[in-house]
């Protein structure tokens, strides 16, 4: 009997436990998966609370309901992996030995790893990439009647690097709706040197903020937030003022996996992009978030990865050599105001394009341009996560991304 | 992919001018880099640069400037001091490596 163990009940962790579950044969192989959380939440709707378009109860569900018959699950928090004689041990009590080890533990938010961010958390400094964080955003979005709405990403990479924008194109429509558009003054400030990460997409959601009056601020590399003088200070020393801040906090990946030598600088797992198998130790694989390719930090990216994983993990474990690589494919809908969306698809060697998606030149959905069909997607996408992507059932997407119905330009 | 030539040697760049051949670099064409965007370079510039060197011959990908901070040890403020207002990218573009992927 062989053991896989699964760190974290995430959107990488649950859709690998039940994939792998029906691949590995169960008289061979016992599955454990580690939660460190009792909830499994719906991450894009933490995008859609602050502004009340989202009921915060309907995000969140028991993790254990969308995980398999057949695996063992255990409640804790991980303190540390030894990779050597292969060992899980928990912060509270126990050790989980492995045979094989996937670590799905994703990438939170560290607030108190700038100077000054954690001393005014929920006063004037707020975020919505925790649960928490979207509620408490929501009473300070309705009680906000004008001055500076700052949107703020303090460092890259970023869990879904697209809902800071989102989220300024969103605060533009929802202050336009409320009559008061005229009285707030939106900055989006980042240590990117345009909108966006990548050029064609950085160039559309570049003219997408201008026109809407939002004002740009960008390769501003956060030093402190001055939690008195309402103020971000940079590293070369310019200021931006708020009277509300919007955050993305410094991302890292979960701290065992630094204390346990397994990651990079910012604790996140180094494999190697193509197998996601650990770049020193052949029995560790990492999968979503928690992973350091170089990809989006994506739901998308951790469903595309599991098209591929559980058939060529089933046959790594028997010393074959994978008959296929994951692209780095990612795709994400971009809610960008008066109910319609962009789309954007991109792997490691492409940026995104524009032209239609899924099918060549019948689409429907256009890339890289708002559409309605496209928010349509977006508010459609839910169901599908729940029902088809969690329990790992096919959904009418190609696992590697495609160049069909792409133009390419210079 | 385009080729540009600096001091006399043909060198192949992507569209912002960052060397995309790890091999055509050498420090006489780094100390070019650096003078065509403003630094002058001190042995504390070229400590970084060579960190940058070796740290991308051994990961395969350019040094954010959270990593020079934490694996090269110099406090970005510093690295702000020595390469003013982009320090990742114009130490990325004098150690001729791709700019820092960050950014995905």
């Amino acid at each position: 009997m062989r053991t896989l163990v699964i760190l974290g009940s995430g959107t990488a962790g649950t859709i690998a436990a039940n994939k792998l579950r029906r691949r590995l044969p169960r008289d061979d192989w016992e599955i454990t998966i580690v939660e460190q959380r009792g909830a499994h939440y719906y991450q894009p709707a933490f995008l859609f609370i602050p502004f009340g378009r989202y009921r915060p109860a309907r995000a969140r569900r028991s993790a254990a309901r969308y995980l398999p018959k057949g695996v063992t699950r255990v409640k804790g928090e991980v303190e540390r992996v030894d990779p050597e004689s292969r060992k899980v041990s928990l912060v509270d009590e126990g050790e989980i030995s492995y045979d094989y080890l996937i670590i799905a533990t994703g990438t939170s938010p560290y607030p108190d790893e700038t100077p000054g961010m954690a001393d005014d958390w929920h006063g004037a400094v707020h975020s919505f990439y925790e649960y928490d964080d979207a509620v408490a955003l929501r009473e300070a979005i309705a009680h906000f009647d004008g001055g500076r709405l700052v949107v703020h990403i303090t460092e890259m990479p970023i869990k879904c690097p697209v809902a800071p924008l989102e989220f300024a194109l969103l605060a533009d429509d929802h202050f336009r709706r409320r009559g008061i558009r005229d009285k707030v003054e939106i900055t989006f400030v980042t240590p990117l040197d345009g909108a966006f990460t990548k050029p064609i997409a950085s160039a559309t959601f570049g003219t997408l903020l201008e026109d809407r009056g939002i004002s740009l601020e960008p390769d501003f590399m956060i030093e402190r937030v001055d939690p008195e003088g309402h103020r971000i200070v940079s590293y070369d020393e310019r200021e931006v003022p708020y009277d509300l801040l919007v955050t993305i906090p410094l991302n890292r990946g979960e701290a065992f996996v630094g204390r346990s030598g397994l990651g990079d600088e910012l604790d996140f797992v180094t494999v190697d992009k193509g197998t996601l198998r650990h770049t020193q130790y052949d029995t560790i694989f990492a999968i979503g978030d928690a992973a350091n390719v170089p990809t989006s930090k994506a739901g998308a990216v951790a469903h595309f990865e599991m098209d591929m994983f559980p058939e060529q993990f089933a046959r790594m474990v028997e010393g074959d050599e994978p008959t296929e690589t994951f692209d780095g494919h990612a795709t994400c809908f971009i809610e960008s105001g008066g109910r319609k969306a962009m789309l954007i698809d991109f792997n490691y060697a492409t940026e995104p394009l524009r032209g239609v998606f899924p099918l060549p030149a019948i689409g429907p959905m256009p890339l890289l341009k708002e559409s309605r069909l496209n928010h349509l997607g977006k508010l459609g996408f839910e169901w599908a996560y729940w029902w088809m992507l969690l329990p790992g059932r096919p959904l009418p997407l190609p696992g590697r991304m495609s160049m069909k119905g792409k133009k390419e330009e210079k | 992919m385009t080729t540009t030539t600096v001091i006399g040697r043909e060198i192949h760049v992507d569209a912002e001018g960052f060397l995309t051949e790890y091999d055509e670099w050498d420090e006489e064409l780094g100390a070019e880099l650096a003078v065509q965007i403003g630094i002058e370079m001190t042995d504390e510039h070229w400590s970084l640069v060579r960190f940058l060197r070796a740290d991308y011959a051994e990961t395969g990908k350019t040094a954010t400037t959270r990593r020079v901070a934490t694996v090269g040890g110099v406090p970005v403020k510093q690295q702000f001091e020595l390469f003013p207002k982009k320090p990742g990218k114009k130490m990325a573009y004098i150690a001729g490596l791709p700019k820092p992927a960050g950014c995905v």
